[in-house]
C-alpha cells in the first residue's frame, strides 16, 4: 500500500533530517549562524510544503503505510519503521510543520542577540525536534512512536536548557527531563505488556485485532493505564504537570513550538491514535477523564495568579490538555483530537505574541508592561485574536472545539467534569484577559495594584542583553510574518467552522452554545472591570478568594510535595544505598587488601637473606619429601 | 663389600658436607662442604656403576669432578672479591636479599 500520501509524507520527514545531518555533521557551517538557520528554515519549508501535499494527497479513510523491517529476528520481523499516512496524521503533522517553520521563522529575529554559534546549536536542535515530533505523528507502530518519544523529550531538554548558563534554565531542563521520564517508564512497561498481550506493536494490525475482539480483556486496563501514564508526563497531566511552567525557562519560540502546540500534545495525540484500544477499557478512560477534568481547573486556578506571562501561558496550555483528555476520556476522542489542532494554532499565536511583547521589553513580568497596544498595535490585535481563539469566543478557533468537548463531556455522562469544564472556560477568559489589560491596554501607573509577585522565584529577563531605553515598537517581519499567518489561521478556522460544521458523533444540546458563550463573556468582562476599568478592587477580588490564592502562591505546595519526595526517599534510598557501598562493598575490599597487606608483613621475615638459612630450609623440605615418599606414599 | 656399603659411606659423607654448609660462619668452609656433598654423589655414581656394570657413571663422574674444579674456581673468586668489597666473609653478615 503506497500512495502519494505517505511518499509526501515521507518526504515531510526526512527534510529537518537532512537539516539536522547537515548542521551537526558540518561544524564550520553550523557556526556560522544565520546562513546556518536560513538553511534550517528552507527545510522546515520544505517539509511544510510536502506535509500540506500529503494532507491533500490522502482520501478520505485511506491508509497509506511505508514500512520498512527493522529488527528482524529469524525470518520474522519484530519491528518496522516507517510511516503510517491516515487523516489523523498528516493533519497532525501539517500542524507540527507548520508550526516548526512558523518558529524557525520567527527565532531568526527573536534571538537576533545570539552569537553565531549559539544560533547554530539553536537551529539544530530544532531541526532535531522537527524530526523527531514528525516521527512521532507518522509512527506506525508503538516502537518508533516510543523512540520518538524520548527523542522530543531529549529535544526539549536541550532546548529548555538553551541558556544553560542561567542556572533556572539548567535546573528547569533537568525537572522536565526527570519528571516526564516518570511518565514514559510507565509508557515503555505499557508497551512491552502491549506486545506480550497482543503479539505485535503495529498500529494497524493492533487496531484489527481490537475490533475483532481478538485482544482478551483481562489485563488490558492495567496496560492501557501505564500506556496513559506516559502520557500524563507528557502532556503535563496532574500530579505531573509541574515540570511544564518552569520549561518557560528556555527561549519564548521554544515554549509556543513545543511546549504549547506540539510536543506536550504528543501524550494527547497519543491517545487519540489508540482511542480502539482505550475503547475496551471504559475504567481507564474514566480515570483519563476524571484527572483531564481536574487538571484543567487546577492549571487555571494557578493561571490566575501568574505575573509573569509565559507562565500564565503555561498553565493555560496545561489546563487546555486537561479539556482534550477530558474529551477523550469521555469516548470522544475525535473532538480532543480538534481541540488539539485548534490550540496548537492560537497557542503558538500567544506564545510568539508574548514573546514579541517579551522582545520589546526585556522582561516577561506583566508589570513591566501596560499600554503596550499603542506602540505596538500589530502585536496587540494578533494577541487579541489569539486570546478570543483561546476563550472560545464564536468565529475565532477555539470556540467550536472548545464547545466539542463540552458536548462530548455532556455526551459522555460525565456531569462533574462537564461543570468542572464550564468553570475553567469563566476562568480561562478571565485570565487570558487579564494578561491582555495589563499588558496591552491598561497604562502602566495603574499597575500599582497591591498583589504581590505571583512566584517565589524571581523574574528572569528573557532577552540576553537588556537595551532598555530602546522605544517599543512592533518587532521586524521575520517575527511579524509568522504572527499574522497564525492569526489569519485562527479566524480562518473559526470562520470555516462556523459555516461547515463538522459531522459530529453526539448532538449537543441546544443551550449549550449560548451558555458557553456567555461563560466566557462574564469571564471578560470580570477581568474587563478588575483590572481595566477598576469598577472591582482587584485587591477586594484577592482577599475574597485569599485561602485559594494563598495556595495558588505555593502552586497548591505540589512542588514542594515532590521536593519532600525527592529528598525523603528519593534521597533516602541513595543515601542508604550509598552506605552500603561505603562501608560494606568497599569494607570486605579494604578489609581483604589490609590483611593481605598484615599477612605479608608477617611472613617476610623468614625471608632472613641468609644463604645458610636458605639452604636449612632446602634440607628440611627434601627430608620431609623423603619420609613422605618413605611412609605415605610407599 | 656390598653396594650398601657404598652408598652409606656416600650417606655419610653426604650429611656431614650437608652439615659443614649449613653450620660454617666462614663461606670457604661453606666451599668445602659443597665439595664433600659433590663428592658423595661421585661415590655413588662410581659405585653404581661398578655393580650394574655401566661405564657411564664413570664417564659423569669425570665430568663431575670436572666442573667441580671449575666451581670451586668460581666460587674463590667470588669470595675473593666479596672480601674486597665488604672486607668479610662470614655468612651471617651477606644478608642483602632480607627481606
Amino acid at each position: 500500500m503506497m500512495n502519494d500520501a505517505g511518499l509526501f509524507a515521507l518526504v515531510s520527514l526526512l527534510l529537518p533530517a537532512l537539516s539536522f545531518l547537515v548542521l551537526a555533521v558540518v561544524y564550520p557551517f553550523r557556526r556560522l549562524g544565520r546562513p546556518a538557520a536560513w538553511f534550517s528554515i528552507a527545510c522546515a519549508a520544505g517539509s511544510l510544503a510536502a506535509a500540506a501535499l500529503a494532507w491533500d494527497a490522502h482520501a478520505d479513510g485511506d491508509v497509506s503505510r511505508l514500512l520498512w523491517a527493522w529488527l528482524p529476528t529469524g525470518g520474522e520481523v519484530l519491528a518496522t519503521v516507517g510511516v503510517l499516512a491516515d487523516a489523523q496524521s498528516t493533519v497532525m503533522l501539517t500542524l507540527v510543520a507548520l508550526v516548526a517553520f512558523l518558529v524557525q521563522l520567527y527565532s531568526i529575529g527573536y534571538l537576533s542577540d545570539e552569537s553565531p554559534p549559539a544560533l547554530g546549536r539553536y537551529y539544530v536542535y530544532q531541526s532535531l525536534f522537527a524530526f523527531s515530533m514528525m516521527g512521532l505523528v507518522l509512527a506506525p507502530n508503538f516502537l518508533q512512536l516510543f523512540i520518538c518519544w524520548e527523542l522530543v523529550g531529549l529535544c526539549s531538554y536541550l532546548l529548555i536548557g538553551f541558556w544553560y548558563q542561567r542556572p533556572s534554565a539548567a535546573r528547569a531542563a533537568v525537572k522536565a527531563f526527570w519528571i516526564t521520564k516518570a511518565g514514559d517508564v510507565g509508557l515503555l512497561i505499557g508497551i512491552v505488556l502491549l506486545w506480550r498481550h497482543t503479539g505485535t506493536f503495529d498500529f494497524f494490525e493492533m487496531r484489527g485485532l481490537a475490533e475483532s475482539g481478538a485482544i482478551p480483556l483481562a489485563g488490558l486496563s492495567l496496560i492501557t493505564f501505564f500506556i496513559y501514564l506516559g502520557a500524563v508526563g507528557k502532556s503535563a497531566q496532574f500530579p505531573l504537570h509541574i515540570w511544564l511552567p518552569d520549561a518557560m525557562e528556555g527561549p519564548t519560540p521554544v515554549s509556543a513550538l513545543i511546549h504549547a502546540a506540539t510536543m506536550v500534545t504528543a501524550g494527547v495525540y497519543m491517545l487519540v491514535r489508540t482511542e480502539w484500544l482505550f475503547a475496551l477499557t471504559p475504567d481507564v478512560l474514566l480515570i483519563v477523564a476524571f484527572v483531564g477534568a481536574f487538571t484543567a481547573l487546577l492549571a487555571a486556578v494557578l493561571a490566575c495568579v501568574q505575573d509573569d506571562i509565559k507562565r500564565v501561558l503555561a498553565y493555560s496550555t496545561v489546563s487546555q490538555l486537561g479539556y482534550m483528555m477530558t474529551a477523550i476520556g469521555a469516548g470522544y476522542a475525535a473532538a480532543g483530537f480538534l481541540h488539539l489542532l485548534t490550540h496548537g494554532v492560537f497557542k503558538a499565536l500567544l506564545f510568539l505574541g508574548a514573546g514579541a511583547l517579551i522582545h520589546a521589553v526585556h522582561s516577561n513580568d506583566l508589570k513591566d508592561m501596560g499600554g503596550l497596544a499603542r506602540r505596538m498595535p500589530q502585536t496587540a490585535i494578533v494577541f487579541v485574536i489569539g486570546t478570543l481563539s483561546l476563550a472560545g469566543i464564536p468565529f475565532f478557533a477555539g470556540f467550536l472545539s472548545k464547545e466539542g468537548i463540552l458536548g462530548a463531556t455532556l455526551a459522555g455522562g460525565l456531569m462533574a467534569p462537564f461543570a468542572v469544564l464550564m468553570l475553567v472556560a469563566f476562568l480561562t477568559a478571565f485570565y487570558m484577559f487579564r494578561v491582555v489589560f495589563l499588558a496591552l491596554f491598561a497604562s502602566r501607573a495603574m499597575h500599582a495594584s497591591p498583589l504581590q509577585p505571583a512566584d517565589a522565584s524571581p523574574i528572569h529577563h528573557d532577552a540576553v542583553e537588556a537595551t532598555h531605553g530602546s522605544p517599543v515598537h512592533d518587532p521586524p517581519a521575520t517575527m511579524v510574518l509568522p504572527l499574522w499567518i497564525l492569526a489569519i489561521g485562527s479566524v480562518g478556522i473559526g470562520l470555516y467552522f462556523t459555516f461547515v460544521h463538522p459531522e459530529e458523533e453526539f448532538v449537543n444540546p441546544g443551550w449549550l452554545m449560548p451558555a458557553a458563550v456567555v461563560t466566557a463573556v462574564a469571564g471578560i468582562a470580570l477581568a474587563w472591570m478588575a483590572y481595566q476599568k477598576r469598577s472591582i478592587d482587584a485587591a477586594g477580588l484577592a482577599n475574597a478568594f485569599a485561602p485559594i490564592r494563598t495556595a495558588a502562591l505555593r502552586r497548591f505546595w505540589l512542588d514542594d510535595l515532590f521536593e519532600g519526595i525527592y529528598n525523603l526517599v528519593f534521597l533516602g534510598f541513595s543515601k542508604l544505598v550509598g552506605w552500603i557501598d561505603r562501608y560494606l562493598v568497599d569494607g570486605v575490599l579494604n578489609a581483604l587488601s589490609a590483611w593481605t597487606l598484615t599477612a605479608g608483613d608477617d611472613v617476610r621475615t623468614i625471608q632472613s637473606g641468609k644463604a645458610q638459612d636458605y639452604v636449612y630450609g632446602v634440607a628440611v623440605g627434601l627430608l620431609v619429601l623423603l619420609l613422605w615418599a618413605r611412609w605415605v606414599l610407599a | 663389600m656390598g653396594l650398601n656399603a657404598y652408598l652409606t659411606l656416600a650417606a655419610v659423607v653426604f650429611c656431614i658436607g650437608l652439615f659443614g654448609v649449613m653450620s660454617r660462619r666462614n663461606t670457604i668452609g661453606i666451599l668445602l662442604g659443597i665439595e664433600l656433598m659433590l663428592n658423595a654423589v661421585n661415590i655413588n655414581l662410581v659405585a653404581f656403576s661398578r655393580f650394574v656394570g655401566n661405564v657411564d657413571g664413570m664417564i659423569f663422574t669425570v665430568f663431575t669432578i670436572c666442573i667441580t674444579v671449575s666451581e670451586a674456581a668460581l666460587g674463590l673468586a667470588i669470595v675473593i672479591l666479596l672480601f674486597r668489597v665488604r672486607r668479610t666473609v662470614t655468612a651471617d653478615h651477606l644478608d642483602l636479599l632480607k627481606g
